[in-house]
């Protein structure tokens, strides 16, 4: 028995339009400075209509905070909203789904919050409305928060942090600067690769992850290269989403438990430090008898008779799609120093060793093993474990 | 020889496989935290059975049926009927995926159990390998 799980989906041209039938009587945005700037804030509300003005929040931080969490309910708390619009990347949806939910549940602590509870119904609304392409979160049903005070990440899950609607409008990608657009995009394959050979892989979240796949692999090239290829953004900012539904029923993996922790030990952005890992955890996936990495290569029109050829196929695919967007392919391409990473090294193996993203690993290396592939990682050696 | 599940010599064998397990001492060496595994819908007479673990840094220090789960306290009680557990040991479901589909029922900090994954797989890689009996 499993469960899939959707907000409701508008997307496509002029998909914020349908904003204006929504009326919500009290509305709180939440957002950052970068959304204010571009003038997105005033698109959303724009189309809320004239008569309606919302609460602004725009006090998100980039790397999103329990701290700012904790304001944005407070915010709320105040505003007493009966929709919630949340307008941004990642760190934005993650702090509002999570405001969202202590608003609606004020006798649940943060750090208690789990998905292994089920908890009352919202009276709100959350409308997620994303602005880059993606990590997904504005389908997602976790968050990843980082408190301040002690430089932990904390990741929570619920279903009910899902949004109950997601506005996904194309016109909301065009100030993605070139970079983003690459590092978010390997996000996109990650989420798709991994959602389909995980553990918890199903008929359902399967469609989505090929396809999700397919349409980064078209277009996520196209995307950050040409600016004004609207299409590619189109299909691009859709793939994102698809991803997003792919992972929230299915799982991520391996790979992201370790681009987790070298994310959080070495500040790198998560789509760099996902993009490095990926390859390095399917071959020790693959080395350990592999998942579905042929099926997969087949899906997507590759021959491939073993998980072997299949991973070729696949790794060959990202090499040179990577190599295009100018994704690095080891830690040591980002900068970072031999000294750097041998002192980093005991930190990235304990913070990778404790996600838990491996509970859906096929193959879960032990602590050694987790080092032999950051090792690996870092000068680009080849995995033979 | 199989043994009886849910029963005492059922969990007594589950420590020893445990405690034999060089990749669960190394994966749980960090781990504190006793827990109770309440198996429902029992036929016959009980209905209802309690196995309890004491693990304490990669080993296993103690295991028992408890008769009286009032005066059993555990950091963790994991429950779910029979079946459900039957799923989990014949590795037809995975533990976790059954907490979240709400199979099994977790009370305790689901934080705690979420950052071992490693430990949580080596535990129920090691329940697995003792030859069970199940009842009709």
């Amino acid at each position: 028995m499993w469960q899939f799980n959707s907000p409701e989906i508008i997307f496509g041209e002029d998909a914020l339009s349908r904003l204006a039938e929504k009326r919500p009587r009290c509305p709180v945005l939440i957002t950052d400075v970068t959304m204010v700037e571009l003038g997105y804030s005033q698109m959303i509300i724009d189309h809320l209509g004239s008569d309606i003005q919302p609460r602004v929040f725009a006090e998100v931080d980039p790397e999103p905070s329990i701290q700012t969490t904790e304001r944005a309910c407070e915010f709320m708390n105040e505003a007493t909203p009966d929709t919630i619009i949340a307008l941004g990347g990642g760190s934005v949806l993650d702090v509002a789904k999570v405001a969202w939910f202590l608003y609606e549940h004020p006798s649940v602590k943060l750090d208690e919050i789990s998905i292994f509870d089920t908890y009352s119904p919202p009276k709100s609304q959350l409308i997620a409305v994303p602005t880059t392409s993606g990590s997904g979160a504005e389908v997602t049903v976790g968050a990843v928060l980082t408190d301040r005070n002690s430089r932990r990440k904390v990741t929570v899950y619920a279903y009910e942090l899902q949004a109950t609607m997601v506005i996904v409008d194309p016109s909301l990608t065009g100030e993605m600067p070139r970079q983003l657009i690459a590092d978010t995009g390997v996000d996109v394959i990650s989420h798709a690769i991994e959602s389909y050979t995980g553990a918890w892989h199903n008929d359902f979240s399967d469609g989505l992850s090929v396809q999700a796949l397919r349409l980064a692999l078209r277009f996520l090239t196209r995307s950050w290269a040409d600016e004004n290829d609207q299409g590619a953004r189109e299909h691009m900012h859709n793939a994102a989403t698809i991803a997003g539904l792919a992972i929230t029923n299915s799982s991520i993996a391996l790979g992201h438990a370790l681009a987790h922790s070298l994310g959080a030990i070495l500040s790198i952005p998560h789509g760099r430090a996902i993009g490095i890992m990926l390859p390095y955890s399917m071959t020790y996936t693959v080395n350990g008898g592999g998942t579905r990495y042929a099926e997969l290569a087949r899906q997507l029109g590759h021959s491939a008779g073993s998980e072997a050829e299949g991973l070729a196929e696949l790794l060959n695919v990202l090499q040179t799609l990577f190599n295009t967007i100018s994704q690095p392919s080891t830690i040591r391409e980002l900068g970072v120093s031999s000294t750097e990473f041998e002192q980093a090294l005991p930190q990235l193996v304990a913070g990778a060793a404790e996600d838990h993203q491996l509970l859906t690993t096929v193959r879960v290396p032990n602590e050694d093993e987790l080092g032999r592939l950051y090792r690996c990682a870092y000068d680009g050696l080849e995995v033979d474990f | 020889m199989a043994l009886n599940f849910p029963s005492d010599a059922w969990v007594k064998a589950a420590m020893e496989q445990v405690n034999g397990s060089p990749e669960y001492a190394q994966a749980a060496a960090n781990w504190e935290g006793d827990i109770a595994f309440i198996v429902t819908a029992v036929p016959g007479e009980r209905k209802e059975a309690v196995l309890y673990m004491d693990l304490w840094h990669g080993t296993c220090r103690d295991a028992y049926e408890v008769n009286d789960l009032s005066a059993q306290k555990s950091e963790f009680t994991i429950t779910a009927p029979l079946p459900v557990w039957r799923k989990v040991l014949e590795g037809k479901l995975d533990p976790i995926r059954g907490l979240v589909s709400r199979q099994l029922k977790l009370k305790g900090n689901m934080m705690k159990i979420m950052k071992a994954p490693k430990a949580a797989v080596e535990l129920v890689n090691s329940c697995q390998k003792v030859d069970t009996a199940w009842p009709e």
